[in-house]
């Protein structure tokens, strides 16, 4: 501890005498960086918990009506839950790249790579815009209109899914998948506003905190898709 | 501190060879999903899922260079709690005779 306080002050010493993202009741910037971290680390075990009530909903449900959930998993477009599988990754990448031009001084780059991540999310927005409207024309959303009959079960010639136990499905479908997306449309927010701070030029190398926490939420929600994509679009395809 | 800047020296190969790998791995469930595995496709397809998580958790998300260890320490009792609330629903609901 010592010795980094030692490392900031010599690194504070040569770029002035302050630097003014140090906030007065942290003692170093590193401190002050850490204490950020671990809040965002915090936040994301809560939503870790968040949606892992969803998931645990999910398996109960799968387990118990399998056959039922491989048939309305099937009529959902894979290839479109694949494509937006990608596309959320290149986000992640280019998020990691925006906090590297941050790093090494490089304002345009990072401003090019948080175009590019917003870009990436709402092309994923618009996929997903889609997919939700093939669902709506086939009469697949729960509710009043909802309609799954005569749809084959896989593997089981000659039996058909219950369609009350298809509306399950795609309950937890709409829920899981519009509860990313809400994430989605919340990060979009997040990233507007970095943009805006990295166009005012308040990213520097020694202070890019903003950035990295929103690089942790971008990438957390990154991680709910991965999973979210086997389980909802990839039940018994073959 | 020095840990931080050594783990930052050259991150872009790493970047890129963790956002190829990332590609990679969703072709490969794409294509597992194809095959008939009997039990196994949802294992594969859950193992190939954490495999990414764990690659966007320690290079994207840095917690492999992260200086602070209570950071790793928050992530462990996430997975712990996790692995409560999943393990101990299912060990009721996967054992119910009766349903």
């Amino acid at each position: 501890m010592s010795d980094s306080q030692i490392l900031v002050e010599s690194q504070g010493g040569s770029h002035g005498p302050h630097n003014p993202a140090l906030l007065h009741h942290f003692s170093t910037e590193q401190q002050q960086k850490d204490s950020a971290d671990l809040g965002m680390w915090i936040f994301l075990a809560t939503e870790v918990m968040f949606f892992g009530g969803l998931f645990c909903a999910y398996l109960i449900y799968r387990r118990w009506y399998y056959g039922d959930f491989a048939a309305a998993s099937s009529s959902i477009d894979a290839a479109l839950g694949g494509t937006n599988t990608a596309v959320l990754i290149c986000s992640s990448l280019t998020v990691v790249l925006a906090i590297w031009a941050a790093q090494t001084a490089r304002r345009n780059l990072l401003i090019v790579m948080l175009i590019l991540t917003m870009l990436f999310g709402c092309v994923f927005l618009g996929i997903k815009a889609k997919e939700y409207k093939d669902k709506f024309d086939e009469h697949h959303v729960p509710g009043a209109s909802f309609s799954f009959e005569h749809q084959p079960i896989p593997g089981h010639p000659g039996e058909y899914a219950n369609p009350v136990h298809a509306e399950i499905f795609f309950a937890l479908y709409f829920v899981m998948t519009g509860l990313h997306a809400l994430h989605m449309i919340i990060g979009l927010g997040l990233f507007s506003w970095l943009l805006w701070g990295a166009w005012k030029g308040r990213f520097t190398p020694e202070y890019h905190t903003p950035l990295e926490i929103g690089g942790l939420y971008w990438h957390f929600v990154d991680i709910v898709w991965i999973y979210l994509f086997p389980l909802l679009y990839l039940i018994d395809r073959h | 501190m020095s840990d931080h800047s050594n783990s930052h020296s050259s991150p872009l190969k790493t970047y890129f060879a963790v956002w190829a790998s990332l590609l990679v791995g969703t072709a490969l469930t794409y294509y597992a999903a194809k095959l008939d595995l009997g039990v196994f496709n949802a294992a594969v397809a859950l193992i190939i899922a954490t495999t990414k998580a764990m690659l966007v958790v320690l290079f994207f998300m840095h917690l492999r260079g992260a200086s602070e260890k209570l950071l790793k320490l928050v992530v462990v009792s996430t997975l712990f709690f996790l692995s409560l609330l999943l393990a101990l629903s299912m060990a009721d609901y996967g054992t119910r005779l009766w349903s």
